[in-house]
């Protein structure tokens, strides 16, 4: 089964029809790197997958649920799908441990003890050990969205979805963060990423998908999209970010 | 100076009347404005109505009629009976609450709202949203301008004084009354407010100092 479905997604803003319909499927542990100019609906797809935003047609089915079937709890469903913000939005009111022990602790995952222990290690994998007691407005960018992906870990989803994590940072920090994606690939974690790093696409994507105007305009993995594109959009935006 | 001292046992009565009133007035406020500002905000058009009209109504009318609505006007139904002393909390609550229904209103929409996306996509539910995220952030923001309404609604105390509250203002004039000495006692009044007043926004800032948003 796949981890992710989704048929015939569609999503407007009124009358501005900004997905007109997308089919794909994401398998367990696949990594899938989702390009396009800006605007064509990147961020809106993305969120269409944990219900942030409410879908207009289709379906999706996370890990085999249906998230618009009432019958779900869609909050139980993104317990499983962890995401990433372009502008990590951390709780500015808590220190970084706090951050990564609320939802466990609030949704009775983990007892506060164990959410601690579980948040430190964590926080050492995304080498910010030293950082529990330090509040978000302590960090720098790269650091902040470091414990923004520890954090969504921490509800130990299945699913990861990020959002261009890297594209509010200063250059020198990129790296990081990008590094703490590939540990989470090499480890065997389903992942979207929504980038403008096509350096990372290219060396960590088993497929890229290129959104345009509504649709999937070409999907393939990534040295045959990057190198042989077929679409004539698909090689326009390519020639202008490559 | 002598009258003053011997009006001080009669003031103190006063003053911990109008304290008591402030006290309860504020807290039944703040929940009312509390309770307002979500219904406002509520994804229910005729909450958010009735919110509205709770709020125009308030702000829209004088306290003094407020106050005399609610201690002859609903006093009028047999099946009502406020004391004046309770007449005074309820306006003085329902007066400030909607004032801090505006304020607490404001503040909720000021968080960004990536921390309601950020909340919602770790599993929390609206309500765990509110409580642990917006809330606690919306507050540290609110507090000057909670202390402020605190303020206004400690002033409005004294107007409780025309319905017969032996607040400190009505203690202050029944002193008048027997001294004929208004100069010194009504000066000795506004020195007392303004102490309270002043000891309040210490409070507030000492908070503000204390939960500063990092
Ligand atoms: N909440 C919204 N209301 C109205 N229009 C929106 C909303 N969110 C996004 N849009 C519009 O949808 C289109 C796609 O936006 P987005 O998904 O953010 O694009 P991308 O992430 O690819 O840059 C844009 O035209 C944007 O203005
Ligand atoms: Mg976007």
């Amino acid at each position: 089964m796949s981890m992710i479905q989704v048929s015939n997604l569609k999503k407007s803003f009124g009358e501005l029809e900004v997905i007109k319909d997308i089919s794909t499927a994401v398998e367990p542990s696949e990594v899938v790197c989702v390009i396009g100019p800006s605007g064509s609906g990147k961020s809106t797809f993305l969120r269409c997958l944990n219900r942030l935003e409410e879908i207009s047609g289709g379906h999706v089915y996370i890990d085999g649920a249906d998230i618009t079937d009432p019958k779900n709890n869609i909050n139980v469903i993104r317990q499983k799908v962890g995401m990433v913000f372009q502008h990590f939005n951390l709780f500015p009111h808590m220190t970084v441990l706090e951050n990564l022990t609320l939802a466990p602790v609030k949704l009775g995952k983990l007892k506060q003890e164990a959410a601690e222990k579980k948040a430190l290690g964590l926080l050492d994998k995304v080498g910010l050990g030293a950082k529990a007691k330090a509040y978000p407005g302590e960090l720098s960018g790269g650091q902040k969205q470091r414990v923004a992906i520890a954090r969504a870990l921490a509800m130990d989803p299945k699913v990861m979805l990020f959002d261009e994590p890297t594209s509010a940072l200063d250059p020198e920090m990129v790296g990081d963060v990008l590094g703490v994606m590939k540990d989470l690939a090499k480890e065997g974690m389903t992942m979207i990423v929504v980038t403008h790093e096509m350096g990372f696409a290219a060396e960590v994507a088993d497929r890229v998908l290129f959104i345009d105007g509504g649709y999937i305009v070409e999907e393939n993995v990534p040295n045959e999209l990057f190198g042989n594109p077929q679409h004539v959009r698909t090689k326009a935006f390519l020639s202008k970010v490559l | 100076m002598d009258t003053i001292i011997e009006s001080l046992p009669m003031l103190w009565e006063g003053l911990k009347m109008t304290l008591y009133i402030f006290a309860i007035a504020i807290v039944l406020g703040f929940l009312i404005g509390l309770i307002m500002a979500l219904l406002r905000l509520a994804p229910v058009k005729v909450l958010n109505w009735i919110a509205k009209i709770f709020v125009d109504a308030i702000r829209g009318t004088p306290f003094i009629v407020q106050l005399f609505f609610i201690y002859f006007g609903l006093n009028s139904f047999s099946w009502v009976s406020l004391d004046n002393v309770w007449a005074g909390i309820v306006t003085v609550a329902i007066n400030a609450g909607a004032y801090f229904a505006e304020i607490i209103r404001a503040g909720i929409q000021s968080i960004d709202k990536g921390q309601t996306e950020a909340a919602r996509s770790l599993g929390l539910n609206q309500s765990q949203n509110m409580r642990y995220i917006i809330l606690p952030q919306a507050f540290r923001r609110m507090l000057p301008t909670i202390t402020n309404q605190a303020i206004i609604s400690l002033k409005d105390t004294s107007l409780l004084s025309i319905i017969g509250v032996a607040d400190l203002t009505q203690r202050g004039r029944v002193i008048v009354s027997a001294t004929f000495e208004p100069f010194t006692i009504y000066l000795a009044l506004g020195v007392m407010y303004f102490i309270i007043i002043y000891l309040l926004s210490l409070l507030s800032s000492y908070l503000e100092r204390r939960f500063v948003l990092r």
